[in-house]
């Protein structure tokens, strides 16, 4: 069994998953309860509460799953792309635990971890199949050929879709997390209300900046009257861009591969519009769409392991290989 | 030493970027402030490409910070999601200012701790596609002839 740690960004997260794919247990220190009461601005995001939550994540994963460190056979740690100091904790507290208990080890790419929740049971996708990942830091669409590696087609040349949402909803004076509270009010709205465009980029890249300010320059021509009745109406017809958008380059890059299974993973394959608006693909279970440990430890089974102790000098790496 | 130029869209900003880009060293630190979508990341993006670097240079807001590489390394941090930059956090940035040119968006939280920019660009909707670009430096030389 597998004991996964992931603290690439926001996130403390440990896991406990099978060899077959089964979620044991899967913790993640949310700090979205915070956010709230800051408005979206991270309270800290220093490696120090990484740190101060490592230890107690882990043994909660542990006890959780019903386990002691004595059936863990792996360790599996997300090596990057994230904020170093982040990635360092989760990395040496891995290491640590490797190196006491002298298992192997295995990095993880926190992008390959994102694809491999697909992997988990119950309902396990199978390669091949075309993949969109969008979340606040990342929008990469991927060909995924095999387990554990996957191939990138395109990505957003600027703001990812998640990031498209939570400044939106920043724009439209909504809660956070802004991708809920702006699919939430959506169903309120009239998503045909304002014509947003879908940006034209070539290839199977995308663009979401020039989206966020023709919000800004519809929210600014609306008197404060005007803006609170017709919030639902802009947050629909933004939603609908962004979906569209997605949809639209997800369809193009299943087409240009080949690869006619269509998957979607991250914090926006949470939002029920983009669910709708792809009936035939696979979705990341919803409690798996955001930061955990889960998907890691699903990813370890098909990555390369470290074996003890060769791994005590693994580095983490910050930004997109 | 302060200038104000006009821009009539992105890749004017992304040109303009290119041009400051070429008077950087190492070592610098450059503060890119402006509301949502007044064109911060697409000016990081023309002085990155303009120092080498051909990966794509997207929003940090949600990843914190990225660090690229070039013809010289380039750190790109962004503190849109920061109330403020504590000492601890502070700690995990620094590595970012080693040996790089540093662009900061969002810079305004971060005074407190961060090293003293040399040139601060404030960016501006001035309708549709159009930018008010305010270049400010304590070096004439810096951002003198820019057009």
């Amino acid at each position: 069994m597998i004991l996964g740690i992931e603290t690439s960004c926001d996130e403390t997260a440990a896991a406990v998953v099978t060899e077959d794919g089964r979620i044991l247990s899967s913790v993640v220190s949310s700090q979205a309860a915070l956010h709230a009461r800051f408005g979206g601005v991270v309270p800290e995001v220093a490696s120090r509460r990484h740190l101060e939550l490592v230890s107690p994540v882990v043994r909660a994963a542990l006890d959780d799953a019903g386990q002691s460190l004595d059936a863990v056979e792996r360790v599996a740690v997300t090596q990057g792309p994230g904020l170093v100091g982040a990635l360092l904790v989760g990395i040496s507290a891995a290491k640590g635990l490797a190196w006491a208990r002298r298992l192997p080890l295995v990095p993880v790419d926190h992008l390959e971890g994102h694809v491999a929740s697909l992997y988990l049971e119950p309902g396990a996708l199978e390669p091949p199949f075309t993949c969109l990942l969008a979340s606040g830091g990342h929008t990469i669409l991927l060909a995924v050929r095999e387990k554990g590696r996957s191939e990138r087609l395109g990505t957003t040349l600027d703001d990812a879709a998640g990031e498209a949402f939570d400044k939106g909803a920043r724009l439209l004076g909504l809660g956070y997390p802004g991708g809920a509270a702006i699919d939430r009010i959506a169903r309120e709205g009239d998503p045909a209300a304002f014509d947003f465009p879908v940006a034209r980029v070539p290839g199977l890249d995308l663009s979401f900046s020039g989206l966020k300010t023709a919000l800004l320059y519809a929210v600014r021509d609306l008197e404060p009257v005007e803006l609170e009745a017709r919030r639902a109406d802009l947050a629909a017809s933004y939603q609908r861009a962004i979906v569209r958008a997605l949809v639209g380059r997800l369809r193009a890059a299943a087409e240009a591969t080949g690869l006619e299974r269509i998957a979607v993973v991250g914090g926006v394959a949470a939002n029920s519009e983009l669910r709708a608006a792809l009936p035939d693909a696979a979705f990341a279970p919803l409690q798996l769409c955001t930061d955990n440990a889960a998907m890691i430890a699903s990813c370890a089974r098909f990555v390369e392991a470290l074996p003890y102790p060769r791994y005590l000098g693994l580095d983490a790496y910050a930004s997109l290989s | 030493m302060r200038t104000e130029l006009a821009s009539v869209s992105a890749s004017e900003t992304e040109r303009i970027a290119a041009v400051l880009a070429g008077r950087l060293m190492v070592g610098d630190v450059v503060g890119v402030s402006g509301e949502l979508g007044a064109g911060k990341t697409t000016f990081v993006r023309g002085a990155c490409r303009a120092l080498g670097v051909t990966s794509p240079v997207t929003s940090p807001t949600f990843t914190i910070g990225h660090r690229y590489s070039g013809d010289v390394d380039v750190s790109h941090l962004d503190f849109y999601r920061f109330a403020g930059v504590s000492a601890a956090e502070w700690g995990d940035l620094e590595p970012y200012f080693e040996d790089a040119i540093v662009f900061v968006e969002w810079p305004e939280v971060g005074a407190s701790v961060l090293p003293p920019a040399r040139l601060t660009v404030a960016l501006e909707h001035a309708g549709g596609d159009r930018r008010r670009i305010a270049l400010a430096s304590a070096e004439t030389a810096l951002v003198q002839g820019v057009s």
